[in-house]
């Protein structure tokens, strides 16, 4: 597995850049990663991300953009507009997390 | 010290990709496929269209589409459960109460994989911002407008209307 510098600090990451040490993360280091991906973060974006941390403390998987919409209770639409395009990558991306691995 | 590995999430040339998906058939196996694909494809930020057509209409008919059925008469993949080698007995396929049944039986493996019900998938799906159409003819064949339809459905279109607004998208018969 690669190591990147991401805000200066050694961050190991997959082949694609996701973070595989979910415990490397933290607030800051979300505002680059959002960053690196063209997103600027405003209190919208943090509720997905702080719930995609906390879910992934129980489930140890990340969450699905259908279990973010059901359990989180973003609507699936609003997640299209914070994280335009690919919602379910960049939210895991940005939350330190690997992307989701079911299939809905 | 090497570069920043950051994932492409967005193309530098966005490819326009369509994804053109024609439900044609109303058995609850049949109508999860193009449920999933358009799932899956809208998450890779793809657009995507559905159009319903003939049996496909129980998938969008509001009477129908939180009621889809599974009969496994005709189908020899259909095994006994935890016994690849042997088929279900196809004679007993078409018992009063078998469908009931096996209907139940596959509800509960696909809520057990957490994969929503029908309605709640079109739900889904609508706020994944997926276009769904339904078909003109079958439409005047089975009496229905609009207003028996699912609500995110926008509208009753012609074969041709669909195949000009899906110019250049990968299509899809299910």
């Amino acid at each position: 597995m690669p190591t990147t510098t991401i805000a200066g600090r050694q961050i190991d990451v997959d082949a694609e850049g996701f973070l595989t040490q979910p415990d490397q993360w933290d607030e800051d280091l979300a505002l680059t990663l959002a960053a690196n991906i063209g997103i600027t973060l405003t209190d919208a974006h943090w509720v997905p991300i702080h719930f995609l941390r906390k879910d992934f403390e129980t489930q140890k998987e990340t969450a699905t953009l259908r279990r973010v919409s059901t359990v989180g209770g973003i609507p699936v639409k609003e997640l299209f507009v914070l994280f335009p395009g690919k919602p379910a990558k960049k939210m895991s991306y940005i939350a330190g997390l690997q992307k989701p691995k079911g299939c809905v | 010290m090497t570069d920043m590995i950051v994932p492409s999430f967005d193309d530098e040339t966005p490819t326009g990709r369509k994804l053109a998906i024609i439900c044609s058939k109303g058995n609850l196996d049949m109508a999860y496929p193009g449920l999933i694909l358009a799932n899956a494809a809208l998450g890779e930020g793809i657009e995507v269209h559905l159009f319903f057509t003939f049996w496909g209409f129980d998938i969008i008919n509001k009477e129908t589409m939180g009621n889809l059925k599974f009969s496994y008469l005709g189908n020899t993949a259909m095994h006994m459960p935890g016994h690849f080698g042997m088929s279900m007995p196809q004679g007993m396929a078409g018992l009063p109460g078998v469908t009931a049944m096996t209907t139940k039986m596959m509800k509960k493996q696909i809520s057990d994989l957490d994969v929503p019900e029908v309605p709640e998938f079109l739900e889904l799906l609508h706020g994944s911002g997926a276009k769904m159409w339904a078909c003109r003819m079958s439409a005047d064949m089975m009496h229905l407008e609009l207003e028996h339809l699912y609500d995110g459905v926008e509208a009753i279109i012609s074969a041709t209307d669909f195949i000009e607004l899906t110019d250049g998208a990968q299509m899809l018969f299910i």
